[in-house]
C-alpha cells in the first residue's frame, strides 16, 4: 500500500435510479478508501454498479438517479451536497475520469486542441497560448508522437489506442488528486491493454495521483492495483490487498471470478464460469444478493449478510466466507 | 475536395440536361397555348401565322434543339403574354422570393434551435410539451388556411400589419429590397412566418432529436467531467454536433422553400417568382413555365453542392472521406 493520507473515503454510499418501473438500487452501501498514490481495483460483472459508483463520486449521475445516502470525502471535504458549481470546479480539475470507450469519449466534430485547451481554460484563468503549450506537454507525457501536429487533428484521425492516450492526457491535464478510469482498456485489444495499463500506472507513480481502476476483468486489475473491492448487485462484497484477494479469496463470488480467470494451472482444463447472471436491481429481493447462484448458500443467506473483518485489512459480506490459510 | 467539387459540377451538368428535356417534354404535353393565345374570332390564316411566329410548327425535337442552343446563351424564350424575355421576367421577380425564402429560413434556424434544443434537454417540462405539440400544428395545418388566418387577425382585426404587397423597397447592391425599410419589414413579417412555420417545426423536431441522441453520447458525458460549464457543453459540445444534420436537412429545404413560396406569395400578393408562375401557368405562357422551372432545377443543383461543401466543413470525417476520393 502506498502513502499513508486518504485521497478518498466514500462512506455508505447509496445511489438509486427512481425508474417509473420502481427504484433501481445501482449502488446500496458502498463504503471504501483510496489511500493518497494508491490504486484500488473496482471489479465485477457488468451491471453491479461501479460506473455508477464512479459517476457518483464526481457528481455526474443522470437522472432519475442520485445519490440518496452516504458521504463522499474527498481531500478532507463531503461532496455529498456541495451545489453544481462547486461540482464543476473540482471535476476534470482535482477528480478526472476517462470513460470505457474511446471512440465515444472524444467530440467528433472538435479539434483534439480545442477539447484539451477547454479542460485547462474551464479551471485556469491563464492564457490560450499557455493553455495550448499544456496540452501539447501532456499529449508528449503519454506518448504521443509529433504532439504539436496532433493536437491539430481531430478524433477520427487516431487510432483507438491513441484516442485513450489522449483521454488520460486530458485527465492528466489539470493534476487531479484522483483519477478514475472507467474500464479505459476493455474496448481495446490486448496488446494496447497492456501499453495503456503500464502507461496509466506509470503516469499514477509520476504525478502522484490516486486512482480508481474499474473493470469487470480481474485479471487486468491484479496487475495494476495495490488494493481491490469487489463489487455485486451494488454492494462490495470483498475488500483487500490484491495479494490476499489473488490468493485468498475468501467470498464465493469472488473464488468464481479468480476461477474464472485462465492461468498457468488451469491451462487445458475447462474454464470455470459463475453459473446464472447478474440479478436485476430493480426491487431486489432481501438478503444475500448471490444467493441464486451460490453453491454454500442455506437459509442464513436469506438474511442481509453485513460487512466483518474476519482478516486482517480485509473486508467481507459473507455468512459463510472461505477462510482458508494460505498454504 | 477539389476532385469532389469537380466531380460534383459534372454531375450536375448532367442532372441539368436531363431536367432541362423533361421539362420541355412535359409542358408541352400540358395543353396548347394557341387556344389561350389567339382571339377566337381570328381566320385560319392569322392562325398559322401566329403557331408560326412562336416556333410552334417544328417537330418537337427542332424546339428542343432551338431552346437548348438559346438557352446556353442565355435566352429562355419570350413571354407569350408579356413579350419580354421570360428570364428577364423570372429574374425581376427573383429578389422578391429569396427574400421571403431567406427570411422565413433564418426565422426557422433563430427560432427552432434554441427552442428544439430547450425541448431536447427539458422533454418532461410542461413548456416542452406545448413546444412539441405547436410544432405538431405547425407541420399539420395547412399553410394557405394559416396564411388567410393570420390576414384575418393581423391585418383586419388587429390592424397590426399590412396584408398584401411589400411595402417600400430600397435597391442594396441593385436589388429591391423590403427588409431595410419600416414599411417594408412590416409587409414582409407576415409572409415570412407564415412560409417559415412549416420549416420551423421541422427544425424544431430536427434540434430536438438531435439534443436527445447527443445528450446521452458519451462525448457529453467526457465534457462534464472535464469541469465545463454547461453553457460551453450545450452551445459547443452539443450545438455542433446537431448542427450537422439541421444544415444539411435546411440547406436541401431551401429550394422547397422558394417552391413553396408559391402559396404564401398568393395568399399575400407578395410580388414574387411564385406568384408570377401561377399566372403563366392559366395562361400557358410556355417560355416562362420552361425557364421558371430550369431555374429551380438548376437552384436545386447548386443548393445541393453548397451544402455537401458545407457539411464537409461542418463534419471533418467526410472531409477525410474526400481527400481520399
Ligand atoms: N440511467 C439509469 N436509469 C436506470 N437505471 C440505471 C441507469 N444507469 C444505471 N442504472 C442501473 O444501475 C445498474 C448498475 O449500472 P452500472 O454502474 O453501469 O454497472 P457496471 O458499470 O458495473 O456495469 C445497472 O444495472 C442499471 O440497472
Ligand atoms: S452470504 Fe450466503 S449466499 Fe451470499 S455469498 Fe455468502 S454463502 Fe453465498
Ligand atoms: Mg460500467
Amino acid at each position: 500500500m502506498a502513502g499513508d493520507e486518504t485521497t478518498l473515503t466514500v462512506e455508505g454510499l447509496k445511489t438509486h435510479f427512481f425508474t417509473k418501473a420502481g427504484v433501481v438500487k445501482a449502488v446500496d452501501g458502498v463504503s471504501f478508501e483510496v489511500g493518497k498514490g494508491e490504486i484500488m481495483g473496482l471489479v465485477g460483472e457488468s451491471g453491479s454498479g461501479k460506473s455508477v459508483t464512479g459517476f457518483s463520486i464526481i457528481g455526474l449521475v443522470d437522472p432519475p438517479g442520485r445519490v440518496v445516502e452516504g458521504r463522499i470525502i474527498h481531500d478532507g471535504r463531503d461532496l455529498v451536497g456541495l451545489d453544481d458549481e462547486q461540482m464543476r470546479s473540482l471535476r476534470g480539475n482535482r477528480i478526472a475520469m476517462i470513460f470505457q470507450d474511446p471512440m465515444m469519449t472524444l467530440n467528433p466534430v472538435l479539434r483534439i486542441e480545442t477539447q484539451m485547451v477547454e479542460a485547462v481554460l474551464a479551471h485556469n484563468t491563464v492564457p490560450a497560448a499557455q493553455a495550448r503549450e499544456a496540452a501539447r506537454d501532456a499529449l508528449g507525457q503519454v506518448g504521443i508522437p509529433s504532439p504539436d501536429e496532433r493536437l491539430r487533428a481531430y478524433p477520427h484521425q487516431f487510432s483507438g489506442g491513441m484516442r485513450q492516450r489522449v483521454a488520460i492526457a486530458i485527465a492528466l491535464l489539470n493534476r487531479p488528486s484522483l483519477i478514475i478510469a472507467d474500464e479505459p482498456t476493455t474496448a481495446l485489444d490486448v496488446t494496447i491493454q497492456g501499453q495503456i495499463l503500464y502507461e496509466a500506472q506509470k503516469l499514477c507513480r509520476e504525478t502522484g495521483a490516486s486512482m480508481i481502476w474499474i473493470t469487470h476483468d480481474l485479471a487486468v486489475v491484479a496487475g495494476i492495483a495495490d488494493r481491490i473491492s469487489v463489487m455485486y448487485a451494488g454492494r462490495i462484497v470483498e475488500q483487500g490487498t490484491t495479494a490476499d484477494i489473488i490468493d485468498q479469496p475468501a467470498h464465493p463470488y469472488t473464488r468464481g471470478l479468480i476461477g474464472s480467470v485462465p492461468s498457468r494451472n488451469t491451462r487445458g482444463d475447462r474454464l470455470f464460469q459463475i453459473p446464472g447472471m447478474t440479478p436485476s436491481l430493480l426491487n431486489l429481493a432481501p438478503g444475500c444478493a448471490f444467493r441464486e447462484r451460490c453453491s454454500v448458500a442455506d437459509d442464513t443467506c436469506l438474511a442481509e449478510p453485513e460487512p466483518s473483518h474476519p482478516l486482517p485489512g480485509r473486508v467481507l459480506r459473507c455468512h459463510h466466507p472461505v477462510l482458508e490459510v494460505a498454504q | 475536395m477539389t476532385v469532389f467539387i469537380i466531380r460534383r459540377l459534372l454531375q450536375s451538368v448532367v442532372v441539368v440536361a436531363v431536367m432541362s428535356l423533361l421539362v420541355f417534354v412535359g409542358v408541352n404535353i400540358v395543353g396548347d397555348p394557341v387556344d389561350m393565345l389567339i382571339n377566337p374570332e381570328a381566320d385560319q390564316a392569322e392562325i398559322e401565322r401566329v403557331i408560326r411566329d412562336l416556333g410552334l410548327d417544328r417537330p418537337l425535337h427542332e424546339q428542343y434543339g432551338y431552346f437548348v442552343v438559346n438557352a446556353l446563351q442565355g435566352d429562355l424564350g419570350d413571354s407569350f403574354i408579356f413579350g419580354q424575355p421570360a428570364l428577364q421576367l423570372i429574374i425581376e421577380r427573383m429578389p422578391a422570393t429569396f427574400e421571403l425564402a431567406i427570411a422565413a429560413l433564418l426565422l426557422a434556424v433563430v427560432l427552432g434551435i434554441p427552442l428544439g434544443v430547450l425541448a431536447g434537454l427539458r422533454p418532461d417540462a410542461g413548456w416542452s410539451r406545448t413546444i412539441m405539440a405547436g410544432s405538431i400544428l405547425g407541420f399539420s395545418l395547412p399553410s394557405f388556411w394559416v396564411g388567410i388566418m393570420m390576414i384575418m387577425l393581423f391585418a383586419v382585426m388587429l390592424g397590426w400589419l399590412p396584408s398584401t404587397g411589400r411595402g417600400d423597397t430600397v435597391p442594396v447592391l441593385g436589388v429591391e429590397v423590403s427588409f431595410l425599410t419600416r414599411d417594408g419589414l412590416s409587409h414582409l413579417l407576415l409572409p415570412a412566418i407564415n412560409l417559415s412555420l412549416f420549416k420551423l417545426s421541422l427544425v424544431i423536431r430536427l434540434a430536438r432529436a438531435g439534443t436527445r441522441e447527443a445528450i446521452h453520447q458519451d462525448y457529453i458525458k467526457f465534457a462534464r467531467a472535464k469541469g465545463l460549464s454547461e453553457t460551453r457543453v450545450v452551445l459547443v459540445h452539443l450545438l455542433k454536433n446537431i448542427m450537422i444534420p439541421v444544415v444539411t436537412v435546411l440547406g436541401l429545404e431551401f429550394g422547397g422553400l422558394v417552391a413553396f413560396s408559391v402559396v404564401t406569395e398568393s395568399v399575400f400578393a407578395w410580388p414574387g417568382m411564385g406568384k408570377l408562375i401561377i399566372d403563366s401557368l392559366h395562361e400557358l405562357d410556355r417560355p416562362v413555365v420552361v425557364a421558371y422551372l430550369m431555374i429551380v432545377v438548376l437552384m436545386f443543383v447548386i443548393i445541393n453542392l453548397v451544402v455537401d461543401i458545407v457539411y464537409s466543413i461542418l463534419d471533418p470525417r467526410v472531409r477525410l472521406q474526400d481527400t481520399r476520393a
